[in-house]
């Protein structure tokens, strides 16, 4: 953390979106986590992917739970709404702002902590309902904030910073995520904003739940040698298996892929997203190829990276349970609430 | 690209724009710094140290510091680095025991320097703590050459150059006024001087040879119109006065005029505005007077009716621009402007009538004597020149200069050192961090805009010819204006080494200037950077290969706000905010102290 707020000063040339918008104004207030901390980083790839897609700030909901992940909605689109809910509860906060307002761009920043913990049966019916929500993961390994205890993603045989080692085995949430029939799926890290920006960019605009999990190394207490979440170890063992673009709607595909390499999914709003595959065999659209393929992957401690199952067929929530196509602010009244009369009409029919 | 040699002397120096556009490489960041801190003694010693003349130069400097200035680039608006030395040298408290004084006894050795002003004085100033007996010979009656006669009393008082001057003469120099030199043959021949500094200054206006030039007294040369009024052999003008030419001497003398009872003045320019060699500020000074600048007229002929001065014929001009060059000139009408006199401030020059041709020094085919352009020494090894006897006209912080170079060229020579051998320059570094986020410098951004200076009233100024029109900045406005330096001697300095590229310093930078990124070639990598580093001659710092990926980090020194943030936000230290003061030799480092360069500790 710094003591004193980022300078209001600018690039003079700094460039503006569409909306006529700096990327400056996308931040929000000052971080006030550990200096390095990988959560920073993500904070700063959300900026940049909101920045891009030039999303209106007031159009922007921003949802979290406890720890040091959960504050970080408040260091980027301050012009936006948030939600700090109780400790693992994100997802029925997500869900009771996405059944009322179906038109807003809901992001969702949670940690392995108040996911994979406290959270575990929130994350699942959230992923179970298809909610229409960006949900990420600022995963490190550790509970940073009560001073570096092994958390539920913590890797067998990797040491805390004293030198305690892990013998349970981790939840990994990516797995549990496709086995659990998610639509979108992907896993990046917080040192490569080239993969994360249109990552993000991408699972905004994917209708359903969207789970990016981020390896994000905590600098204070899993940033050492025996750590799998360090800097350093990441960087080592990650491979990126997909790599992403993320195409907006109206804009040609402007780079040439060679054919059988490259596929592009189209997004219900015209934008799409182009899997350029590293490895020949991967399919990201086929759920067992994916699971297997991660499973093998990670026997060899390697973490695959980049978009890993994307499905665009499931129905999400709205569709699911054939909710109104308007936001509830935006139906009439009387519409809403049709009186006493209506009432006794419809209790009448359960008697 | 390599990895940038951070050690080298002039890297960090040039990040420190004023200071590096500052010809005597005055240590501005530091003595903003100071005065912020109400250390204006302090402010001042340090300006001393480099221009001698913080008083004189806090009003009247050309400041190419200015428009040097990092926060010019930032905002709109550089730091009114010049307003602020004029802080330093108004709330100074005493300066006893801080000067530096001549030994008890001298080094036997005898310099003469010809000219009383800033260049011999600075040269009297170096030499005379060493040991030199030092005998500056003036024509005039007073000490201060073109800064006295030239620059008008309602611009710097002569109180302020009669301090100055008295602090270089207190060392025990010799002053000898009336005392003009007709013969440099003689000096050297009788004299028995060591060495002898020319610092003469360019004191010949230039003549506009026109049609009824000579038929008529009311058409005066600008320069030595001002001298005249300076030293009271004048007192008065006509009420239609029309200046010829838009330099700085021009805005002097139209604002002279109307000290002197003029009604009606017009700077007549041959060219549009742009092409105004004044400075802005004196620009700007002289029309709040009501100065009107006339652009587009190109002087013809005087207009003279029975042996009087009536009016000046001009050309009416238009020009055909592209690109801010001039293509293509034409002549669209004449005009006759009525004036009662005429003032001419087209430029000035050298004139080195004293000096014998046959004495060995060899001048060029304009008749400037042939200098090395770094030890000012003339052709007869034992003379030296500097100021606008050296160069042309230039202003006086680069006769400061010249005349820091000369003196330690004289120092070489008398003590037996070659006078080509300058001592190495040099940069110390000590870190600025005093704690978790905690830095021995103000590091927050003050989003404040340039403070404007107070000025006497228009009713007001005009009673007296010696009124100071500027009151100079407040205590209140100085500490504002203070805080508008965005301190870039504070320099990040980077460890590749210590780096884990957790992109913290990238993301928190508020200008976007640094890029973690592969290597490439300059112009490739400028253009791919976080904000394209556009700027060619502000520096690029290419880091050695980053441990974990083998990339770089590179930075845009251009808009580098010094904030420290990216220091604050570094998990590893890898970087540090340190203060670089930079080393630029002076005679003190000179003579047999050359082979060892002394480097000043922070």
């Amino acid at each position: 953390m710094t003591f004193m707020a980022k300078p209001k000063i600018t690039h003079p040339e700094m460039p503006r979106n569409v909306l006529g918008l700096t990327r400056r104004d996308y931040e929000g207030v000052n971080s006030t986590l550990c200096a390095g901390c990988g959560h920073d980083s993500i904070t700063a790839a959300i900026v940049e992917a909101c920045w891009m897609d030039a999303v209106r700030p007031q159009d922007v909901v921003k949802l979290s739970g406890i720890g040091c992940s959960s504050k970080t909605t408040a260091y980027f689109v301050s012009g936006g709404h948030g939600f700090n809910s109780v400790h693992g509860r994100m997802p029925s906060i997500a869900t009771g702002a996405s059944a009322a307002n179906r038109n807003l761009t809901y992001i969702g920043v949670s940690g392995d902590g108040d996911t994979l913990s406290i959270g575990l049966g929130q994350f699942c019916h959230a992923i179970r309902r298809n909610l229409n929500m960006v949900y990420v993961i600022e995963n490190n390994g550790v509970y940073g904030l009560t001073k570096g205890q092994f958390s539920a993603s913590a890797d067998i045989g990797s040491t805390a910073k004293k030198g305690e080692v892990n013998n349970q085995p981790p939840i990994d949430p990516v797995q549990l995520a496709i086995t659990l029939g998610v639509s979108f799926v992907a896993r990046s890290f917080s040192g490569d904003k080239a993969q994360l920006v249109p990552l993000l960019q991408a699972a905004m605009h994917h209708q359903g739940f969207s789970l990016i999990d981020v390896i994000s190394p905590c600098v204070t207490f899993n940033d050492h040698e025996g750590s799998t979440r360090s800097y350093a170890y990441a960087r080592e063992h990650y491979e990126e298996m997909v790599h992403t673009d993320f195409v907006p709607p109206a804009r040609e595909i402007a780079v040439d892929y060679a054919p059988g390499e490259t596929l592009a999914v189209s997004m219900h709003d015209g934008s799409r997203v182009l899997l350029r595959k590293v490895e020949a065999q991967y399919d990201a659209t086929d759920r067992a190829v994916a699971l297997q393929t991660i499973q093998q992957r990670l026997k060899h401690g390697e973490y695959l990276t980049g978009l890993l199952y994307i499905g665009s067929d499931q129905p999400e929530l709205h569709a699911l349970n054939g909710t109104p196509d308007r936001p509830l602010n935006q139906i009439p009244y009387a519409s809403l609430n049709p009186g006493p009369q209506a009432l006794a009409k419809t209790l009448a029919t359960f008697r | 690209m390599n990895p940038t040699d951070t050690t080298h002397p002039d890297y960090y120096h040039r990040v420190v724009d004023c200071q590096w556009g500052c010809p005597a490489h005055t240590d501005v960041p530091e003595y903003i710094r100071l005065i912020a801190q109400q250390r204006y003694t302090d402010a001042y010693m340090l300006n001393r140290q480099s221009n001698v003349f913080p008083g004189i130069l806090g009003r009247v400097c050309d400041r190419p510091c200015e428009p040097a200035c990092r926060r010019g680039r930032v905002e709109d608006k550089p730091v009114a680095i010049c307003r602020l030395k004029r802080v330093a040298a108004d709330l100074k408290g005493e300066l006893d025991g801080l000067l530096p004084k001549a030994p008890a006894t001298g080094n036997g050795k005898r310099i003469a320097c010809i000219g009383a002003g800033p260049s011999s004085l600075t040269v009297a100033n170096d030499l005379a703590p060493l040991g030199y007996a030092v005998t500056i010979f003036e024509q005039n009656g007073v000490p201060g050459g073109l800064m006295r006669s030239n620059i008008p009393s309602f611009r710097l008082p002569q109180t302020v150059l009669d301090e100055e001057i008295g602090m270089i003469l207190d060392m025990g120099v010799t002053l000898r006024t009336d005392s003009p030199i007709a013969s440099l043959a003689e000096l050297l021949a009788v004299g028995g001087y060591d060495a002898v500094f020319v610092g003469s200054g360019a004191p010949k206006g230039k003549e506009l040879e026109l049609p009824g030039r000579h038929d008529t007294d009311r058409i005066h040369i600008g320069i030595t119109w001002l001298e005249s009024v300076a030293f009271g052999h004048i007192g008065s003008i006509g009420e239609r006065v029309l200046i010829i030419g838009v330099g700085n001497t021009a805005m002097d003398c139209c604002r002279t005029s109307l000290r002197l009872g003029a009604r009606s003045v017009k700077v007549m320019a041959r060219k549009p505005r742009g092409f105004f060699k004044a400075s802005a500020w004196e620009l700007e000074d002289a029309e709040e007077e009501n100065v009107e600048i006339i652009v587009n007229h190109s002087p013809k002929s005087f207009v003279i009716e029975g042996g009087r001065l009536t009016g000046m014929l001009f050309e009416e001009m238009e020009y055909e621009l592209e690109a801010g060059v001039i293509k293509r000139e034409r002549v669209v009408g004449q005009i006759v402007i009525g004036c009662d006199d005429v003032i001419l401030a087209i430029g000035q020059e050298n004139a080195f009538t004293w000096i014998e041709r046959d004495i060995g020094m060899k001048f060029d085919k304009w008749g400037q004597p042939i200098l090395d352009p770094v030890t000012f020494q003339s052709t007869l090894p034992q003379v030296f020149f500097g100021g606008d006897a050296a160069q042309g006209p230039k202003n006086i912080i680069w006769a400061v200069e010249h005349g820091h170079q000369a003196a330690l060229s004289i120092h070489n020579l008398c003590s037996g050192a070659a006078v080509s051998e300058r001592p190495q320059r040099g940069v110390t570094l000590s870190s600025r961090k005093m704690g978790m986020h905690e830095w021995s410098y103000k590091n927050d951004y003050t989003m404040l805009e340039r403070r404007l200076m107070p000025h006497v009233s228009l009713k007001e100024r005009f009673k007296k010819l010696n009124i100071e029109v500027e009151l100079g900045f407040t205590v209140q406005q100085a500490a504002q204006e203070a805080q508008r330096c965005l301190n870039c001697d504070i320099q990040t300095v980077f460890e590749a080494k210590l780096c884990i590229e957790c992109d913290a310093c990238i993301d928190i930078c508020p200008v976007d200037c640094l890029t973690i990124t592969h290597n490439g070639e300059e112009a490739e990598l400028r253009a791919r950077l976080r904000s394209p580093a556009l700027e060619p001659t502000q520096l690029l710092f290419v880091s050695e290969s980053l441990p974990q990926t083998g990339r770089v980090m590179v930075k845009d020194e251009n808009l580098c706000v010094h904030c420290g943030l990216c220091a604050e936000r570094c998990p590893t230290a890898a970087w540090d905010m340190q203060k670089s003061t930079i080393h630029w030799p002076q005679a003190a480092d000179g003579g047999h102290s050359c082979r060892a360069p002394k480097l000043k500790t922070a």
